[in-house]
């Protein structure tokens, strides 16, 4: 019989290596997916993780990498403040929607102004959006005590519907004969988020992801809020006790997190997508929530599972092209992932032994 | 606009085969979180039970065998769960996100083949003079096996819960793990077998919608109707019956907005199809001010020690 005993201190030689272990255990299961569709698992794998970054064609991808990477880690991010204190925010892609719509809207009301100004107000719309929308399930929460799992996930529905009312409509290109989509930003200088450098891929979004880490970080280990959102996560009580107020914690974790989708949003729909159309969002909502568990909810390893990520979106994007995989299969993938990783971790606070009977 | 172009009669009647999918899924749910386990899950295991179904019962064409391994399907599914919260005590929220990420991957995957494809009808029952009747007839005799097997399966959920002994253990395992081993229950053995329960709904609830409401396959088809479910069963007070009543609520709601999408109301058609959510949100929150009835142990992990 195979038993499970709890570690005296959860080991942290397992907590750092349970993501590497779930990405070879990834790219193992992965393969046999991809040879199972009919691929060869050998070159797919090898596609997806080598090909981007190493291959003929690297200098396209690797600035892809930072384009895709960069919303992935801001929203992760601020989803990590909340889940480190068992906030659950699931609706960041909502929040990703409404950001960049308040920002687009704002960038378009001052179509065809030409100034500085602009995009700076762009930005703070963007971010405003996002933490409006996040701050309906944060009242509700604190107010009436509504679940902010489900609340946060129907407003996804909700941000989807009125996206598509609002690139059908209110935000229509008005000399785009007739076509649903709002103007192109990216062909309206003050409101374009172009390339820092060019061909860096580093655009403002990236940068801010940066910051975001940089942030994240001190506000994590050297400033109060930190320690009370990592006390409420490990010993509720002890928050309570320590004069810890639940209210404000719910709401600053659910403001931050949706502040910084809307930011993502606001920062893609300015750069690399230009146009709020109706199939604007892709889904790095959900898929953020995968990098902010592999990155152990830390801003260090999260910027490093927003790049593994982005990764397996381009990789995926290539394997498609050249091998016929479905991009489905990378969806599978990334699912594979966050499963391997929640279940190696019961490494991190149980040892296994082996021979040890039922317990009595 | 013509709104009496509407028919109420046709309108209850739909109203039952809209509320159908996410009354299987909630009562399966509530089974699960009667036993002290939360599943997020149920998003992704009603789109794979949608496209298994679908599946099946194209290359087979009997919708029977296709609910069966829409069933099947979910239960699978739910096996991951087991294995995460059960055996590797991992936190259930974060494995039911993942459980829901990979179904919707896993049924998109599954479904390329499918998309466009119609799948063979479902008979309805037909009962000679019954089901003829005006009003009557085809509001409770005219459906499909499934929508009756739903109801049944509340009745039969509640009076299990109720009065049985396997209700009166499971219930005990939910409200306090530890007394129930105490006890000498078999903990996690209960829990995976209501888990499996859950998915098996949940496949079902998914088939349902990819076979009868649509009936087509398309990619993330459910929707959201998953999610809806779990909000149904806070809704519900983890009570069979309200269960029921909080599906036909929602039936009705979105049968509504359907008509009134189809009859021209001066609306946008993306306003009324947020209105199934906006709902949702606001019954949530009426409701949720009395949370005496939910089990104590929801969600909290169990490991026997020593």
């Amino acid at each position: 019989m195979i038993g499970l005993e709890r570690r005296p201190q959860p080991s942290r030689a397992w907590s750092m290596a349970t993501p590497l272990v779930a990405v070879l255990a990834t790219m193992l299961a992965g393969g046999l997916l991809f040879a199972a569709l009919g691929k060869d698992p050998v070159e797919a794998i090898r596609t997806i993780f080598w090909e981007p970054l190493f291959g003929e064609f690297s200098f396209y991808y690797r600035p892809q990498l930072v384009v895709k990477g960069a919303p992935l880690v801001l929203i992760a991010i601020g989803l990590s403040l909340g889940f480190k204190a068992g906030i659950w925010n699931i609706g960041a892609e909502g929040q990703y929607i409404v950001g960049a719509l308040t920002g687009a809207a704002v960038g378009l009301a001052f179509y065809p102004l030409e100034s500085v100004f602009v995009f700076p107000l762009m930005v703070l719309a963007g971010a405003f959006g996002g933490w409006a929308w996040a701050m309906i399930p944060a009242i509700l929460k604190t107010r009436f005590g509504t679940n902010e799992i489900l609340v946060s996930l129907m407003l996804v529905y909700v941000a989807e519907q009125l996206l598509a009312s609002m690139s059908l409509g209110l935000l229509k290109n008005p000399e785009g004969y007739g076509f649903p989509g709002s103007r192109n930003l990216q062909h309206y200088d003050s409101a374009h988020n172009a390339e820092l450098i060019a061909g860096s891929g580093m655009h403002w979004g990236a940068a801010a992801a940066l910051i975001a880490v940089i942030f994240a970080y001190v506000l994590m280990n050297r400033h109060m809020t930190g320690f009370h959102i990592r006390l409420t996560g490990e010993a509720p009580r002890a928050a309570r006790f320590a004069g810890v107020s639940p209210t404000r914690l719910v709401l600053f974790c659910l403001g931050m997190s949706g502040a910084l989708a809307g930011l993502a949003g606001l920062f893609e729909v300015s750069g690399p997508a230009g146009v709020v159309s109706i199939d604007f969002n892709v889904g790095y909502g959900f898929t953020a929530i995968i990098v902010a568990f592999l990155g152990r909810l830390h801003p260090v390893g999260i910027l490093l599972a927003g790049a593994l990520m982005a990764l397996t979106y381009i990789g995926g994007d290539i394997a498609q092209s050249n091998l016929g995989l479905p991009s489905a299969a990378i969806q599978v993938f990334q699912g594979m992932l966050l499963f391997f990783l929640l279940a190696f971790d019961v490494l991190t606070n149980f040892r296994i032994r082996l021979g040890a009977g039922e317990v009595a | 606009m013509d709104l009496s172009a509407i028919n109420p009669v046709q309108l209850i009647a739909f109203l039952m085969v809209a509320a159908t999918p996410v009354l299987l899924a909630a009562i399966g749910e509530l089974v699960v979180e009667k036993s002290g386990v939360l599943n997020l899950g149920v998003e992704g295991m009603m789109i794979t039970g949608a496209i298994a179904g679908f599946a099946a019962t194209v290359e087979t064409g009997s919708p029977t065998i296709g609910f069966i391994a829409a069933a099947v399907a979910g239960a699978l599914l739910s096996c991951l769960f087991v294995v995460l919260t059960q055996f590797a005590l991992a936190n259930q929220v974060a494995s039911g996100l993942a459980l829901t990420l990979f179904g919707l991957g896993l049924s998109a995957l599954l479904g390329q083949s499918y998309v466009g494809v119609k799948p063979p009808a479902t008979a309805k029952i037909d009962i000679p003079v019954l089901t003829d009747l005006p009003v009557i007839g085809p509001i409770l005799f005219n459906h499909d096996l499934m929508v009756y097997f739903g109801i049944a399966l509340v009745a039969a959920t509640w009076a299990v819960l109720k009065y049985s002994r396997a209700g009166l253990v499971l219930r005990a395992v939910g409200e306090s793990h530890d007394a129930a081993h105490a006890l000498g229950y078999k903990v996690v053995r209960i829990r995976i077998l209501a888990i499996l329960f859950g998915g098996a709904c949940a496949g079902l609830g998914g088939a349902y919608i990819s076979l009868i409401r649509v009936p087509q396959w398309t990619e993330g088809m459910t929707a959201g109707i998953g999610w809806i479910a779990l909000a149904l069963v806070v809704f519900a007070s983890w009570k069979p019956w309200r269960a029921l009543l909080g599906a036909y609520l929602f039936g009705g709601v979105t049968v509504v907005q359907l008509n009134l999408q189809a009859a021209g109301v001066a609306i946008p058609v993306e306003y009324l199809a947020m209105s199934p959510y906006l709902i949702t949100i606001v019954v949530l929150v009426i409701l949720s001010a009395d949370k005496s009835s939910a089990p104590a142990a929801l969600g909290r992990a169990f490991h026997a020690s020593r």
